[in-house]
């Protein structure tokens, strides 16, 4: 669906991004290019959906990056573009509107691309505080604005009152919510998608027992969930892919269920619908999720590719790594259960078989006395790339001995890696000023990392012990102000 | 003929939009709903093909052998050029002829272009690009300023820049330090990558569009790569996605080389850069080593200084030169330095050139010269902004810039007392190193900083503008000027201020785009002098109209010149009033031009390029910042937490607009000192070139409490347009304020003396860096 009509498109080319579509296509060059790796958000569009965890049959609509957005995965979802929201002649939007109202565009470039990061948030209704505007706005950059006039139209939106004269198709319509959800309802058979151009596949399969089949038929296939990766291989690195298993149709891979003690995550869940859950099971991760990418990133990204992937500075592994998570994977009809650092052998080496995939994410439920953190470094705050990042799982006796502990790490090493010995050191020892020293010695002894763009060798191990020192810190003398990233916000 | 007589209270109301307004930008309805059209979004004409440039890998090396058969193979090429296949000039230097378009025997810089290849997709052109087989013979490269220095490796002379005795007030000094202050470059990163496209014409001729700060710069640069005269050659540019200073010599590459396409080929080519190549081809701010040896009294007057500035010019030399002339005139910012030297050497590296950005060498300067008066404040135990007011330019005396121009309109006491009763700054200050007492892991610091800057291009000529207005019989205007729109609303501006002088609604008027066959000759936007030159060269223009319209009813009407008065979309002919479309109607019947050029040239400036003394500035612009930040000395992360601005803009000719071009030049001045590190590897490959490693800021590193003020009542003492001051460039400045208030909380960790040796960017390792050395464990 796009601008209220149903499109069919044939023969589509498996890696055509969204923003191709739009700007090449159809001719639509109100969405910009300005990165073409999801970091810039001049691309931003709304990808409008059935919300299956949602009683009360609403749309869901969530941001992305049209150029690293599969034009193959809008099948049966709706495109909102810029000039969706008011087409020529007529009245603005109010989150254009007020950005007009606020003197919030100077070139204009990024301007499209703000303007869909505020309609999304303008759709969940509520007036939102400073930080839901900074994170709704965490995947778009301007230049020139230095952004105040931005989040003050973000702020004053909902108050700019919508015009009338929207078509009915439009997503303010009032109708257009019902009408599009019966539209949509109405595609969906069932049944796998699967297109091609020229010899050239993107296959949607259903169910993970076609997914299995599909891939333990094709083990060279490249299997696509949130794309905010996949995507760059393309547009970066002009890879041509031949076939394309995308899971993110898989209605089974797409479920959070709650055991006795565990959360299962299935491995096609985005983090933005994982995010909820697994904060109220563990609060103190909070800053990690905001900080993970971005909000169109996290709308599209999914926990199962973050841990397939196993890049040595993904942030989702050092602290499911702490927690003791577990992984199902499968191939064919077989299911396997491995500890999730055990998946990863060496630099892009991990221990998947051709045609197994990551099924599910089972993390353990916190349990009395367990103390959980993960830290971030980066040189920004927002949709950075860790220099280092820590996973902190650490469980006291009455006796403030240290019963249990498991410290993982990001960018520290080829792979997402615990640092056991000095885990080990810690083990039943007190955990007092004197112990977390000799374990930070340990600890900025225990890896050689690498020295790049992001950090040099030696930043990464003391900011590695350090951060068990800050750790230390915040569970033995809580009054510390250690927080640097929520400080007077 | 035809009166009317309009209702008093009409009559009397202003016209929309006039000089002074907060208007919304002109674009801002189309910025908001995907209309605004740049280049990329052009319908693309009849058989366009789409470019690609092919690089070096290499940072230095002979070029042994081009092989580029495997690029003619690729499905979809058209044609594939290389130098050999320019036609008359193989650079596009603006300055110097040491810019090829396409590397011939030598390659200087890795991402250097060596050849472009055009094809039926975007997608074609780039995967071909990406098969040359490329044959090198690696010589050594010099990838940083020291060793540049060390080799004697400049793209121009050294320059010295002296006044007073330095040696001997040096020798004399009750106390003297001596240190290095190190600040990064900086990318533009305008969201609207490099991008152009040339259309063949009749003759030969050439019509481009091209995302510039200077279409004239594009018009020269093409006519002379193709063997064309100017004549023969026509640019445009609507609007850019950005600038920054990085669109001002570097598209004539990207035009360049999409002109000697379609001279190849006879077809429309664009070219228009990913975003790695984007960062990767073209320059970027110079990042600054600047040595000094300082003394100074009792209370921080410096006695004598001694600067040696080393500048990453890359590998030619560019804007270069200009850009390190302002470093070294902005050595003094707000202060006075009685004896002082200043050594400038632009080195010469074999990285990408480096060009012009915002501030234009004044940052680097300003950035020593702070660094240096916080040195001295910590060394001395003293708040530093009593050792800045200490050395204030003063004024009566103590007046003079180190070359020679007297500061007229001394605003800096003003501003700084204001924004420090303003922002708190004393109670502040004592608060925070009670708190920080208390507080182990986390640190804060505050700082104030004041900015002055010269307003003028030091390059006298430039100075000079253009304008081309047309009344149409109907009173319906078209304004065209040499100025550019890159996002900073000039063209918002200049019609407010034809609306000013012509007494008519601002919605009569027609912005359009740049165009090289409308106002010759026009000098870049740039200097922040786009709205000084421009206004006036247009208020030029519609006064010749308005004098005209005034001759013509005062003949008509049989009244005297000074009884006509144009005021709000109507005449005052005497006793009767007009409506201006009447007059134009009538005027146009009676055989009246109705269209006019207007001209500019800023008065009083003269600078003699050999002693680099004299006025080089036309005035100053002012302001002042203070930051207060937090860091954490476990991590080195950090966080803006408050910033208050006192800025001076004249008489604003838009606050709404000026206000923008404050919080944005701040904001940009905060990510080149804290988030954006442009990090080279050993072999000179840049490895941050791309949002994924180049982080500037987002949203959330605006710091929670932001406060921004203009000057009030302060008119530009100087008869500029509107009596405003130019605001494009001066605000980025005042993010030194938020470096300094870094080096404010790493002081903290040790005993608040000196130690605190903080590179730019502030990244979390530089502070983690300076945090151990300030307490004396490294």
């Amino acid at each position: 669906m796009h601008d209220g009509a149903l499109v069919t498109l044939n023969d589509v080319d498996p890696t055509r991004t969204v923003l191709q579509y739009l700007r090449e296509d159809i001719n639509q060059t109100g969405t910009k290019e300005g990165c073409a790796e999801g970091d810039c958000g001049a691309c931003m569009v709304v990808i409008a959906e059935p919300d299956d965890n949602d009683d009360s049959r609403q749309l869901r609509y969530r941001a992305v990056n049209a150029c690293i957005q599969f034009v193959a995965t809008l099948d049966g979802k709706e495109l909102i573009t810029v000039e969706s929201l008011s087409q020529r002649h007529e009245p603005l939007h109010p989150a254009q509107q007020a950005m007009v109202d606020t003197h919030a565009s100077q070139c204009g470039f990024c301007t499209p691309g703000f303007v869909m990061s505020l309609f999304a948030l303008y759709k969940h209704g509520h007036k939102p505080a400073r930080n839901d505007i900074d994170d709704a706005l965490s995947g778009n950059l301007c230049r020139c604005t230095g952004y105040r006039p931005i989040v003050d139209a973000a702020t004053q939106m909902l108050a700019t009152p919508a015009k009338s004269t929207v078509r009915h198709w439009q997503p303010d319509s009032g109708t257009h919510d019902a009408a599009t959800l019966e539209q949509l309802r109405a595609l969906d058979d069932g049944s796998a998608l699967h297109t091609r151009a020229d010899e050239r596949h993107f296959v949607a399969p259903r169910t993970v027992a076609e997914l299995a089949r599909e891939y333990t038929a094709h083990p060279d296939a490249t299997l696509l969930a949130g794309g905010t990766d996949v995507g760059l291989w393309v547009t970066k690195q002009y890879r041509e892919l031949e076939r394309v298993i995308y899971v993110g149709n898989v209605a089974e891979l797409n479920i959070i269920t709650r055991t006795a003690t565990s959360l299962d995550i299935g491995a096609a869940v985005t983090f933005s619908d994982l995010a909820p859950t697994l904060l109220s099971l563990y609060p103190t991760l909070t800053d990690l999720i905001r900080r993970w990418a971005s909000t169109p990133v996290r709308n599209a990204a999914t926990l199962g590719g973050n841990i397939a992937n196993g890049s040595p500075i993904g942030d989702s592994m050092p602290a499911l790594i702490a927690l003791g998570t577990t992984l199902t994977l499968q191939c064919g009809e077989n299911t396997r259960t491995l500890a999730l650092e055990a998946l990863y052998h060496d630099y892009q080496v991990n221990d998947l078989q051709p045609g197994e995939f990551v099924a599910h994410i089972h993390v353990p439920l916190p349990t009395d006395g367990l103390h959980v953190r993960s830290y971030k470094l980066s040189k920004r705050f927002d949709q950075d790339i860790s220099a280092v990042c820590a996973g902190f799982a650490i469980q006291l006796d009455t006796n403030s001995h240290v019963r249990e502990c498991r410290l993982a790490f990001g960018g520290v090493a080829g792979i997402p890696i615990r640092a056991t010995r000095c885990e080990s050191l810690l083990q039943g020892q007190p955990f007092d000023e004197a112990h977390v020293r000799r374990a930070m010695q340990c600890l900025r002894d225990e890896f050689t990392p690498l020295t790049d763009m992001r950090a040099s060798a030696d930043y990464r191990r003391t900011s590695a012990a350090n951060l068990l020192y800050r750790l230390f810190i915040e569970i033995t003398q809580p009054e510390v102000a250690t927080d640097v990233y929520n400080f007077a916000r | 003929m035809s009166t009317t007589s309009r209702d008093k209270s009409t009559a009397e109301d202003a016209v929309h939009g006039a000089a002074g307004t907060p208007l919304a930008h002109d674009s801002a309805a189309l910025h908001v709903s995907g209309g605004a059209i740049y280049t990329d979004d052009l319908p693309e004409p009849r058989g366009l093909l789409h470019a690609a440039f092919g690089v070096s890998e290499r940072a230095h090396a002979q070029l042994v052998d081009i092989d580029l058969s495997e690029v003619q193979r690729y499905p979809g090429v058209v044609a594939v050029v290389t130098a050999a296949d320019v036609p008359a000039s193989n650079n596009y230097g603006a300055v110097l002829p040491d810019d090829p378009i396409f590397a011939t025997d030598v390659v200087q810089y890795i991402g250097q272009p060596i050849f472009a290849v055009a094809a039926t997709t975007v997608d074609a052109a780039r995967k071909a690009a990406l098969r040359a087989i490329i044959t090198y013979e690696d010589l050594p490269p010099v990838l940083d300023p020291e060793t540049a220095l060390e080799q004697q490796s400049f793209v121009l002379p050294s320059r010295h820049l002296a006044r007073g005795d330095t040696d001997t007030a040096l020798a004399n000094s009750v106390h003297r330090l001596q240190g290095t202050a190190r600040v990064g470059g900086q990318d533009q990163f305008y969201l609207e990558g490099q991008i152009s496209i040339a259309i063949p014409r009749e003759y030969g001729d050439l019509f481009l569009y091209s995302s510039t700060q200077h279409p004239g710069e594009i018009q020269h640069a093409v006519a002379k790569t193709l063997g064309l005269t100017d004549k023969d050659v026509v640019v445009e540019c609507r609007r850019m996605g950005g600038a920054f200073g990085g669109k001002e010599s570097q598209p004539a590459l990207i035009a360049c080389a999409a002109a000697v396409l379609t001279h190849k080929t006879g077809k429309p080519v664009k070219l228009r850069l990913d975003r790695d190549s984007d960062m990767i081809i073209t320059g970027k701010r110079h990042d600054f080593v600047s040595h000094y040896d300082v003394g100074f009294d009792d209370d921080g007057r410096i006695t004598g200084i001694r600067f040696e500035h080393l500048s990453r010019c890359g590998m030619s030399a560019d804007l270069s030169g200009a850009i390190n002339d302002r470093a070294m005139f902005h050595s003094d910012n707000a202060y006075f330095l009685e004896h002082v030297s200043i050594d400038s050497h632009r080195c010469k590296t074999n990285t990408v050139s480096n060009t012009a950005f915002r501030g234009f060498g004044g940052p680097q300067g300003m950035f020593a010269i702070e660094y240096v008066i916080d040195e001295i404040a910590r060394h001395l135990g003293k708040d530093p902004l009593a050792v800045r007011r200490a050395n204030f330019y003063g004024k009566d005396n103590r007046n003079t810039t180190p070359y020679g121009q007297t500061v007229e309109d001394n605003l800096i006491h003003r501003i700084v007392d204001d924004l420090a009763d303003d922002a708190d700054y004393a109670r502040r200050r004592d608060e925070i190193r009670a708190w920080n007492a208390s507080s182990p892991i986390l640190k804060r610091g505050i700082a104030l900083t004041p900015v002055k800057f010269g307003i003028s291009f030091t390059a006298t000529h430039l100075n000079q503008a253009g304008a081309l207005l047309h009344v149409y019989a109907d009173g319906s205007i078209h304004l065209n000027h040499g100025g550019t729109e890159m996002g900073q609303g000039l063209f918002t501006k200049v019609a407010q201020v034809v609306a000013d002088t012509l007494q008519v609604d601002i919605n009569r008027i027609k912005i359009t785009a740049s165009d090289t066959s409308k106002v010759p000759n026009a000098s870049a936007t740039a200097a922040s002098s786009g709205s000084d030159l421009n206004g006036m060269a247009a208020r030029n223009a519609a006064l010749k109209i308005r004098t005209r319209l005034t001759e013509f009813a005062a003949h008509a009407y049989d009244v005297a010149q000074h009884d006509i008065q144009f005021t709000a979309n109507q005449v005052k002919v005497g006793g009767d009033t007009l409506s201006f479309d009447d007059l134009v109607r009538e005027a146009y019947m009676a055989r009246v031009s109705l269209s006019a050029t207007g001209f500019y040239k800023t008065p009083k400036i003269n600078y003699d390029k050999d002693s680099l003394s004299g006025r080089p500035f036309y005035y100053f612009a002012y302001g002042a910042a203070v930051a207060e930040v937090v860091i954490d000395t476990l991590t080195g992360e950090m966080r803006a937490t408050r910033a208050d601005i006192l800025h001076d803009c004249g008489n604003s000719l838009n606050p709404a607009i000026d206000l923008g071009q404050i919080e944005g030049g701040f904001v940009q001045g905060m990510g080149w000192l804290t988030a954006e590190e442009l990090w080279w590897d050993d072999s000179g490959r840049l490895r941050t070139h791309a949002p994924a490693t180049y982080k500037i800021p987002t949203s959330s590193d605006v710091p929670a409490e932001f406060n921004v003020r203009m000057l009030q009542a302060a008119p530009n003492h100087e008869p500029t347009i509107h009596r405003s001051k130019a605001v494009g460039e001066p605000p980025l400045m005042l993010a030194i304020s938020v470096y300094q208030a870094v080096k404010d909380a790493v002081a903290s960790c040790g005993d608040n003396a000196s130690g605190a040796e903080l590179t730019a960017p502030t990244t979390p390792e530089a502070i983690l860096t300076a945090v151990n050395a300030a307490r004396g464990h490294v």
